[in-house]
C-alpha cells in the first residue's frame, strides 16, 4: 500500500508498524503503518471517525495499543501515559489550547522548567529566555504579558514555542487553525515553516483542504480505522484525495448548484426585515432582509461581525439600534425564545459550547426546542417523540441510528446533524446558520449544503454563515460582506469567488 | 438483563443499604423486628423512616437545584428560620392547642421559606451570583433571623395538634415520613411525567445551549430554589415538631450538609445535568441507617462521625468510574461510536413535520 517514497532519505523519527487498537465493538485503528520524517509537514487526513484522533492519541500516549510497534527516534516505545510521549520528544498542541490563561507568556511557555535561583523562580532569566525562544520563531509577543489577553491565534503559536522550548522532535497540530483567520492562519504557517525547516517533524490534521495543500510535503489518509495510502502532497490532487477519504466519488456538491439554480431568483415575501440593525461596538447600524425561500449568506472574516449579527437577528444579544419586522409586522426581539415564538431557529457555531446538550441523549437533544416552546406542562407524548425523533434521524442519516446514544459520543458531523434536526422539528419559516459545516467531514458537509439548499427551495428563509468563501458562495442567493461590523456591498449569485475574495481582501487593506 | 443491573448508578447505593442492614441484624437481632402498639408500627426501622424524614426532604430540594448545577448552604438556616416562626406564634397565641393557630403557624412557616427561596433564587437566576456564595449569605444570616425571631431562647411549645407532623401517626406509619414519601412522588410525577426533568437536566447540563433552544432558563433555576426552601421550610416543621421546641441554634445544623451527601452518595453529579430522585432517597436512608447504626453498635460518639465518613468514601469511591475501571482492571477510555462510512453518502430530505406535535402560541 505504502508507495515508496522520493524525497528525504532520513531514517523516520517516527514509525508506526502495524498498530491495532480495538474498543469494544469498533476496531478503532486496524493494522495501520505511519511513519513521520524528520523536516516534514505531514498531514493526516481522513473523514470523522476514520482513526485521525486515535492514531494521534496512540502516538501521544493517551491510547494504549493493542497490537503493532512504535518507535520513535529509533527505539521501540511503549507509552503508558502522555507524560512518557513527551519525554520521548512528542509534542502537541490542541484545537483548544492548554496553557494557563491567568499566567504570563513566559511562565506559560516555561512552566515546570523555570530558571531557578536561591530556589526561587528567577522571573528575568524567565522572561529573557522565553524571548529567545519566541524570537526564534520571530515572534514579538512580550513574555510578561498574560496570556489570557491574547486572542486564541497567539496563544497558540506560544503553545508551540512552549513545544520548542522542550525541544520537541515531533509537533502535533490538531485542527490547529479551525478558529483562526487568515492573516492568523499564515502566520502559524511561517512559524511551522520555520520549525520544518529546523528539522522538527510535523504532524498536521486539518479539515481544511486548501490549508493541507499549502503546508503539507506529504500525505497519509486513513478510512474507517484502516491506512488508504501514503502519498506526497505534491501527486494527489483533491479530486483523488477526497476520492480516498470517502471511497467513493461525490456528485453531491454538483446537485447543490443545480437546486440552486434551479430554485432561481426569489421573489417570496420578506420574513424578516431589519432596518439599521446594530449593537454597539462590533455592529454597526445595518439593513438586513431575507426573504422566503431565499439563502442569505454572510461573508467576512472572523471578528467582522457575521457571528454577531446572527446572535442580534436571533435576539441571543439585543440590539443597541434599529427596528425589525417579522413578516411585515413590526416586532422586537428581545430573546431567543420570543424570536423562536416568531418561529426562527439558530443554530450556533459552538457546537460544543452553544449547541448540544452532551450529556442528554440524541432523542432529548431532537425534541428540546419543540419542548421547550411548548412549555413542560405539555410533555410530547412518547409516540410522537419516537415518531419524530425516528423519522428526522432518518432523513438526516443520523449515525448511529439509536435515538438512546449520548449526543457527546456523536461524531462533530452528525452532532452537526442532531441540531439541525432539532430545529427543523419546530418548522421554523427561518433559519440562522453559523458555520454548519465547520470541522465535519467532507460527506456529512455535502449533506449538509444539499440540505440547506433543499430547505430554501420549500420556501424557507435561510442566513448562512461560513469562513468558506466558496462555501458561501455556492449555496446562497445574496451575499452581505461585512468588514469590521460594516456592511461594505450586497452580492448576487454572479459574484465569483474570487471577486468575493478581492472584496473582504481590498476592506482588510483599507 | 444482569448487565443492565450491573449499569444501573442506584446499584451501589442499594447495596451499601442493604450492607448496612445486615450489619445491623448482626449487631442487634431485633433490628428487622417491627411490633403494633396502640396500631402503630415501632421498630429500628420505623425509628430510620422517621428520623431520616426531614433530611430525605431537604434532600429531595437539594436534588433538583444540584441538577441545575446549583448548590443550597442555606436549607440548614430555613429549617431553622421556620422552626423558629412556628413555635413563636404557637407560642405567642391565646390558645396554642386549636387547630386554626397551628395552620397559620404552618403557613407561616412555610411562607417564610418560600420567601427565602426567592431570595436565593433571585440572586442566582437574576444576578447571577455564583450559588455557593449566594447561599452563604442566607446560610449565615438566616440563623441569626431565626435567634432573633426566638430572643436566642429555645422556645417550647405545647400543642397536641403541632405534634402530628413530626411524632404523629397516620396508617400505622409516622406522618413525617408520609409527607416526604408525599412529596418525592409529586417530585417524581412532576419532573417525568413533564418535560421539566428533561428541560432542568439540559439547563444543568449546558445553560448557554440550553437558553439557545428556547428553554425558560430563569425561571427554572429561580423555581429550584423556592422548591429547596419550601422542602426545607417543612423539614423545619417537622423537627421543631417532633421535640414540640424551636432551637434556633441547633436544629437543621449541617443538614445541608447530610442532604448534599445524600444527592451525591445517590448518583447525581454536582456537576449538574442527570438527576435521580430515587437515588437520593436511597442516599438519605444510607446516612440515617448510618446514625443509627453508630448508636446500636455503641460506636464512641467521639469515632461516630470517622465512621460516617468511611462508608460514605467508600460509597463515592465505589460510583466513581475511574475506580471502578481499576477495579476492573480496564484502562480504555469510552469510545466513540464511528458510523460506517462506507455507505454511498446519502442526500438529505426534510419530512414534513407533523401537525399535531406542532400545535403551539
Amino acid at each position: 500500500m505504502t508507495a515508496p517514497l522520493s524525497g528525504p532519505s532520513d531514517a523516520p523519527v517516527v514509525d508506526m508498524k502495524d498498530v491495532t487498537i480495538d474498543f469494544p465493538g469498533v476496531k478503532a485503528l486496524d493494522g495501520v503503518d505511519f511513519r513521520l520524517l524528520p523536516g516534514e509537514v505531514h498531514a493526516l487526513m481522513g473523514e470523522n471517525g476514520a482513526g485521525k484522533s486515535t492514531l494521534i492519541k496512540a502516538l501521544t500516549g493517551v491510547y494504549d495499543i493493542d497490537s503493532g510497534s512504535i518507535t520513535v527516534g529509533g527505539s521501540e516505545q511503549r507509552f503508558s501515559g502522555p507524560r512518557q510521549a513527551q519525554d520521548a520528544g512528542i509534542s502537541t498542541v490542541y484545537q483548544e489550547v492548554n496553557l494557563c490563561p491567568n499566567l504570563t507568556v513566559a511562565e506559560n511557555i516555561l512552566l515546570g522548567r523555570e530558571p531557578r535561583r536561591f530556589g526561587r523562580i528567577d522571573y528575568r532569566a524567565m522572561n529573557r529566555r522565553a524571548k529567545e525562544l519566541l524570537g526564534q520563531l520571530e515572534l514579538t509577543i512580550d513574555p510578561s504579558s498574560t496570556l489570557g489577553d491574547h486572542p486564541i491565534a497567539i496563544q497558540q503559536l506560544v503553545a508551540i514555542a512552549r513545544a520548542t522550548a522542550i525541544s520537541a522532535r515531533v509537533l502535533i497540530l490538531d485542527e490547529p487553525t479551525s478558529s483562526l483567520d487568515a492573516d492568523e492562519v499564515a502566520e502559524l504557517f511561517r512559524v511551522m515553516r520555520r520549525l520544518r525547516d529546523g528539522g522538527t517533524a510535523i504532524l498536521f490534521v486539518s479539515h481544511f483542504l486548501d490549508q493541507v495543500y499549502e503546508i503539507s510535503d506529504r500525505m497519509t489518509v486513513l478510512r474507517n480505522g484502516r491506512l488508504v495510502g501514503e502519498y506526497p502532497t505534491a501527486t494527489l490532487d483533491r479530486v483523488k484525495l477526497i476520492a480516498a477519504m470517502l471511497g467513493h466519488e461525490l456528485d453531491l456538491l454538483e446537485e447543490i448548484a443545480d437546486t440552486v439554480a434551479k430554485s432561481g431568483p426569489h421573489a417570496g415575501e420578506p420574513v424578516l426585515s431589519a432596518k439599521g440593525i446594530g449593537r454597539k461596538p462590533r455592529v454597526h447600524p445595518m439593513d438586513v432582509d431575507v426573504h422566503r425561500g431565499e439563502v442569505v449568506g454572510l461573508a467576512g472574516l472572523l471578528g467582522s461581525g457575521r457571528t454577531e449579527l446572527a446572535r442580534l437577528l436571533f435576539g441571543a444579544d439585543r440590539p443597541t439600534s434599529g427596528q425589525t419586522e417579522v413578516n411585515g409586522k413590526p416586532t422586537t426581539i428581545r430573546s431567543p425564545r420570543a424570536a423562536i415564538a416568531k418561529g426562527f431557529a439558530f443554530s450556533s457555531e459552538d457546537r460544543k459550547a452553544e449547541g448540544i446538550i452532551g450529556e442528554l441523549s440524541v432523542r432529548d437533544n431532537l425534541v428540546l426546542a419543540l419542548q421547550a416552546r411548548r412549555g413542560f406542562a405539555r410533555p410530547l407524548s412518547k409516540k410522537t417523540k419516537d415518531d419524530l425523533v425516528h423519522r428526522y434521524m432518518e432523513a438526516l442519516d443520523v449515525r448511529p441510528r439509536n435515538p438512546g446514544t449520548l449526543v457527546k459520543n456523536l461524531s462533530g458531523g452528525n452532532q452537526q446533524k442532531v441540531l439541525l434536526a432539532r430545529w427543523l422539528i419546530t418548522d421554523p419559516q427561518l433559519i440562522i446558520l453559523d458555520e454548519p459545516t465547520r470541522g465535519i467531514d467532507v460527506g456529512a458537509k455535502a449533506q449538509i449544503q444539499k440540505l440547506v439548499a433543499d430547505l430554501a427551495a420549500d420556501g424557507m428563509g435561510v442566513v448562512f454563515i461560513s469562513a468558506e468563501l466558496d462555501e458561501v458562495s455556492r449555496i446562497s442567493d445574496r451575499i452581505i460582506v461585512l468588514r469590521d461590523g460594516h456592511c461594505i456591498a450586497q452580492v448576487g449569485t454572479d459574484c465569483t469567488v474570487k471577486e468575493l475574495t478581492a472584496l473582504i481582501a481590498a476592506g482588510a487593506q483599507s | 438483563m444482569i448487565k443492565r443491573i450491573g449499569a444501573s448508578p442506584l446499584l451501589w447505593p442499594a447495596l451499601a443499604l442493604i450492607a448496612l442492614l445486615a450489619v445491623n441484624v448482626v449487631l442487634t437481632p431485633t433490628f428487622l423486628s417491627i411490633r403494633v402498639q396502640d396500631g402503630h408500627l415501632f421498630g429500628s426501622l420505623i425509628d430510620i423512616l422517621r428520623n431520616g424524614a426531614p433530611t430525605m426532604l431537604v434532600a429531595l430540594g437539594m436534588t433538583l437545584v444540584i441538577a441545575s448545577r446549583g448548590i443550597d448552604l442555606s436549607v440548614g438556616a430555613v429549617v431553622a428560620v421556620s422552626g423558629a416562626l412556628a413555635c413563636a406564634h404557637i407560642a405567642a397565641s391565646a390558645d396554642p392547642a386549636s387547630a386554626a393557630t397551628v395552620i397559620t403557624a404552618m403557613g407561616i412557616a412555610t411562607g417564610a421559606a418560600v420567601g427565602l427561596g426567592l431570595w436565593n433564587g433571585m440572586l442566582v437566576s437574576v444576578f447571577g451570583v455564583q450559588p455557593i456564595i449566594a447561599t452563604l449569605v442566607l446560610m449565615t444570616a438566616g440563623r441569626g433571623i431565626a435567634l432573633f425571631i426566638t430572643d436566642g431562647q429555645i422556645v417550647t411549645t405545647v400543642s397536641a395538634p403541632f405534634k402530628i407532623l413530626g411524632a404523629g401517626f397516620a396508617f400505622g406509619l409516622p406522618v413525617a415520613i408520609l409527607v416526604s414519601l408525599a412529596v418525592f412522588a409529586l417530585v417524581g410525577l412532576l419532573t417525568r411525567r413533564t418535560a421539566l426533568g428533561m428541560l432542568l437536566e439540559s439547563v444543568g447540563i449546558n445553560p448557554i445551549a440550553s437558553r439557545l433552544a428556547g428553554v425558560r432558563y430563569r425561571t427554572i433555576v429561580f423555581a429550584v430554589y423556592v422548591f429547596s426552601a419550601l422542602c426545607a421550610g417543612i423539614a423545619g416543621l417537622m423537627i421543631a415538631s417532633n421535640i414540640s421546641a424551636a432551637d434556633a441554634n441547633n436544629a437543621g445544623l449541617w443538614i445541608e450538609l447530610d442532604a448534599i451527601l445524600a444527592v451525591v452518595i445517590g448518583g447525581t453529579s454536582l456537576l449538574g445535568g442527570r438527576f435521580s430522585l430515587t437515588g437520593t432517597i436511597l442516599g438519605a436512608l444510607i446516612i440515617q441507617t448510618l446514625t443509627t447504626t453508630v448508636y446500636t453498635a455503641g460506636i464512641t460518639p467521639e469515632l461516630t462521625l470517622v465512621f460516617k465518613a468511611l462508608v460514605v468514601i467508600a460509597v463515592c469511591l465505589l460510583q466513581a468510574p475511574k475506580f471502578r475501571a481499576l477495579l476492573s482492571r480496564k484502562r480504555r477510555p469510552p469510545t466513540h461510536v464511528t458510523p460506517a462510512s462506507d455507505a454511498p453518502v446519502q442526500s438529505l430530505s426534510v419530512p414534513v413535520p407533523s401537525t399535531s406535535a406542532m400545535v403551539t402560541k
